[in-house]
This record gives C-alpha cells, structure tokens and sequence, in this order.
C-alpha cells in the first residue's frame, strides 16, 4: 500500500458501517485519503462503492464509524454538514444540473447565496473555468440546450466554483454516450494533474489505470484489495479482483 | 324582441339604481376571493413543506399527522357547512365582518387543496435536484427555496390556476350567511323584479369573463416560464 507517512489525512475513514435494513452495504471500511490523491474506486454493482462515496459527504447517512474531513468528525450530529458539504464537490451521474437556471446561475449561485461572493466574483470566476472546460460560450444557455457530455463537464464547473477540496465523482460517464466519455475524462485527467484530491467510482478501468495514484476493489460492502494502478491491474493479488478484472478488461 | 330585453335591461339594471347591487357585490365577491387565495396560497405552502419534509426525511412527525387531519376533515366536508360552522359556531357569538368569515372559512377551505397541489409538485422534482443542492452545502430549507420551489411551482402552475378559478365561483355560496356578494346581489334583483333571466345570466356572464381573463394572465405566465423548458 503506498501510505505516505508523512502526509496527513485529508479524509479519515474509521469503520464505516452502512446498514439498510438487512442488508449490510457497507461493512467496517477504514481508509485514508490524502491532500493529492487521485483515488479510484471499482468493483461490482452492489458491492457498495456509490454508497461509499455517497457517505463521504453524508448523502447517505451512515448507521456505524466515523469520517474525519480536515481534521473534524462529520459523522456528528452536531456538525453543521452544510459547512463541510461547502469543501467537498460532487458530481453525478446523472448531471443534476438545474433546469431552471441558466448554465451562468447553475455555477454562481453556489459562491453567491453561501460564500458571500459578489455577482461579479462570481460570475469572473466561473467564466474562467468554463473557459478551461471550454463552454464559455454556452454560459447564457439553459442545462437542457446542452449534450451529456457538455452537462457533465459544466456539472464539474458548478462543484469547482465552491473552491472545494476534495472532488467526488459518482460514476461521471455511465450516462454518457460513448463518443462523449472522452471530453468528460480529459477534463478530470486535467484535474488530476493540477493536485486535486479526487474520489472516483468508475467502470472506465483504462482511465483509473492512466490517471489514479492508487486504486481500490471493493465487493460486497468491504475493501477487499487496494493497490498503486500498475501492480492492481497486472498483478492482483486476490482472487476476487483476478476474476473481476477478467470479466471487464 | 329586442325592446323586451331593453325594457328587461332598463328595469333590473336601471331603475332604482339596482346595478348597484352588481358593483357592490362584484366588489365583495374579489375581496373574498383576492384575501382567500392569499390565506390559501399561505396554509397551503405550510402545510405542504411539512408534508414533504416529512415524506422525504421522516421529520416533524406531529406537525404532519396535524396537517393530514386538516386535509382529511376539509376535503372530506363541503364547503358551504364549513361556511357556516364558521360563522354560527365558531364566530357564532361574537360580532365580526361576514367578510372576514368569508375570507377565513374559504382560505382555511382552499389551502388544503393548494397544499396538495404543492406537494405533488415538490415531489414531482427528481430527487437528483434534492441531493445536487445539498452537496453542494445548500440547507435542506435553501434547497427548498432556491431549487425545488422554482421547478415545483412551475410544473403545477396550471393546477393551482385551476383551484383559483374554482375558488372565485366557490365563493357564490356565501349568500349563505348573508354576504350579498355578487350571485346574492342577482338573487335580490330577481326577487325585486320578479325577473330571473336578466340578472343571473349577467351574473354569469361576468363571472365567465373574470374567468376568462385570469385564464388569459397565467397563460402568458406559463409562456415566459416556458423559457427554461427542459
């Protein structure tokens, strides 16, 4: 495991532990993250990735454990979320821009309404980044005047805007159209390489391969193997991932 | 023929000045109507925050079973008893404005189905919106107003047109405790005159053409929302 010593964690993940019901989605998952890490998460549907990311920033509440985010526990009660939420950017499978605003007002409401920001700081701001995903043009459209591929990368914006510190992705291409994985990827592979710490749950195992610093299998609520891309991909060590990575690659 | 609907017109409407009955009447069926749908926009949005804050986090548990209570017992009777519990019982013995008793029972009676409107339209808003306002540090409460509202309000908008509309002609039923609004104001011409025809179907006439012209503002109101269509 690549566990850099010196770093301090930038999420501190203590048993997490998420029930529904029965049905244990997931089951006492420890990990660190940390400033810079590119982490990317695979494995089978059910084996509880997405509702791993999910509790990182509580959309999912969790039933046991702790998560650390910058030092607090977000995990309790009486943690103002809101705040912390501010610092971690999500972006979606489905997009989830909103339909009644302009692609302008998806990205500045967020600076405005919570950060204090003026109209113009705001709005300087997110033109500059549309600028880097290369939609400055579309600012004045609407969310449903876009392409897939187009939302997604505006939805990357919108999270970029709050200034977060962590970025996670919740499957960002699945409801792509294949030609359109490719412009969503180059923006997150520009990401990548300008530090951003990212959280990505994918089924593109060729991009986690290029891009990741270190990547995780997870199968049925657990970790059940982790490792830097090269030796996860050429040599798993478990039989799990060997007949996983047998199936998808 | 046309002299008889003259002669019909000058003896409901002019003699006596009775066309004051209408003006005075159209004047108390507005108020009633205007004050009405506020209260009723008011409880309605009330009721239905609780509502779907309840369905979607399981919270305000009491306050919800309250509002299932005044939804249940004001759909479940009609309007016209609940106008006059209003006035007999609950005001019953003391000295108020039968305008304000009009106000009061149809708002409390209307907000019960402006609630359900809301709500179906909260609920008709994907969740992804929900989850999307959240993360990105949005309360729920901000979320609400700044995210979900706008596209809720907007898919129900002809619905709640619907209930204004439905408001507006409920409001004849307040003869019933002696409002003289404007289907009453008809009634008494008619009992003056010993003439039907004349005044109720003017009285008709010009709730069709109120109708018709509310009709006509939400329908420009729903063109401009429709910019966003998505």
């Amino acid at each position: 495991m690549s566990i850099d010593m010196e770093r301090k964690p930038l999420i501190e993940v203590v048993d997490l532990t998420k029930k529904f019901h029965k049905l244990t989605a997931l089951d006492s998952i420890s990990i660190n993250i940390y400033e810079g890490d590119v982490v990317f998460v695979v494995g089978p549907s059910g084996s509880g990735k997405s509702t791993f990311l999910r509790c990182l920033n509580r959309l999912e509440e969790s039933t046991g454990g702790n998560i650390l985010f910058e030092g607090i526990n977000i995990t309790d009660e009486k943690c103002d979320i809101d705040k912390h939420r501010q610092k971690m950017g999500m972006v979606f499978q489905q997009f989830n821009l909103f339909p009644h605003m302009t692609i302008m007002k998806n990205l500045t409401i967020g600076p405005i309404k919570l950060q204090n920001k003026s109209k113009e700081e705001a709005e300087a701001e997110a033109m500059r980044l549309l600028e880097r995903v290369g939609l400055a043009d579309r600012a004045q459209a609407y969310p449903s005047q876009l392409s897939g591929g187009q939302k997604q990368r505006i939805a990357i914006v919108r999270a970029l805007c709050m200034k977060p510190d962590v970025m996670l992705f919740d499957e960002p291409t699945s409801a792509l159209d294949p030609e359109m994985v490719g412009e969503v990827l180059a923006v997150m592979r520009d990401l990548a390489e300008d530090k951003m710490t990212m959280v990505v749950v994918t089924h593109e195992m060729g991009f986690a391969k290029e891009v990741a610093n270190r990547v995780i299998f997870m199968a049925d609520g657990k970790i059940v193997e982790e490792n830097e891309p090269k030796a996860f991909f050429d040599h798993p060590q478990t039989e799990r991932l060997q007949s996983f990575l047998s199936k998808v690659l | 023929m046309f002299g008889k609907l003259t002669d019909s017109f000058l003896l409901n409407f002019v003699k006596e000045e009775r066309w004051k009955y209408i003006t005075d009447g159209l004047i108390i069926t507005l108020e009633v109507t205007f004050f009405a749908v506020i209260v009723g926009i008011f409880l309605g949005f009330l009721v239905a925050m609780v509502r779907s804050t309840y369905d979607k986090t399981g919270k305000l548990k009491v306050l919800n079973a309250l509002c299932n209570l005044y939804l249940t017992v004001i759909r479940g009777t009609p309007v016209v008893v609940q106008l006059l519990i209003t006035y007999f019982v609950i005001f019953g013995s003391v000295n108020i404005d039968k305008v304000l008793v009009a106000v009061i029972a149809f708002g409390i009676n209307s907000g019960a189905y402006v609630a359900e409107i809301i709500r179906s339209g909260i609920m008709s808003v994907d969740n992804g919106q929900f989850e999307a306002g959240r993360s990105l540090g949005f309360s729920y409460f901000k979320t609400m107003l700044y995210i979900i509202l706008p596209q809720a309000l907007k898919n129900v908008l002809p619905a709640l047109a619907n209930e204004f509309i439905v408001l507006l002609k409920e409001t004849s039923v307040a003869g019933y405790i002696a409002l003289q609004d404007l289907t009453k104001a008809g009634d008494i011409i008619r009992s003056r005159t010993y003439d039907a025809f004349m005044p109720l179907i003017v009285v008709a006439l010009i709730y069709l053409l109120m109708v018709m012209l509310f009709n006509y503002f939400v329908k420009q109101l729903e063109r401009r929302l429709r910019n966003s269509e998505h």
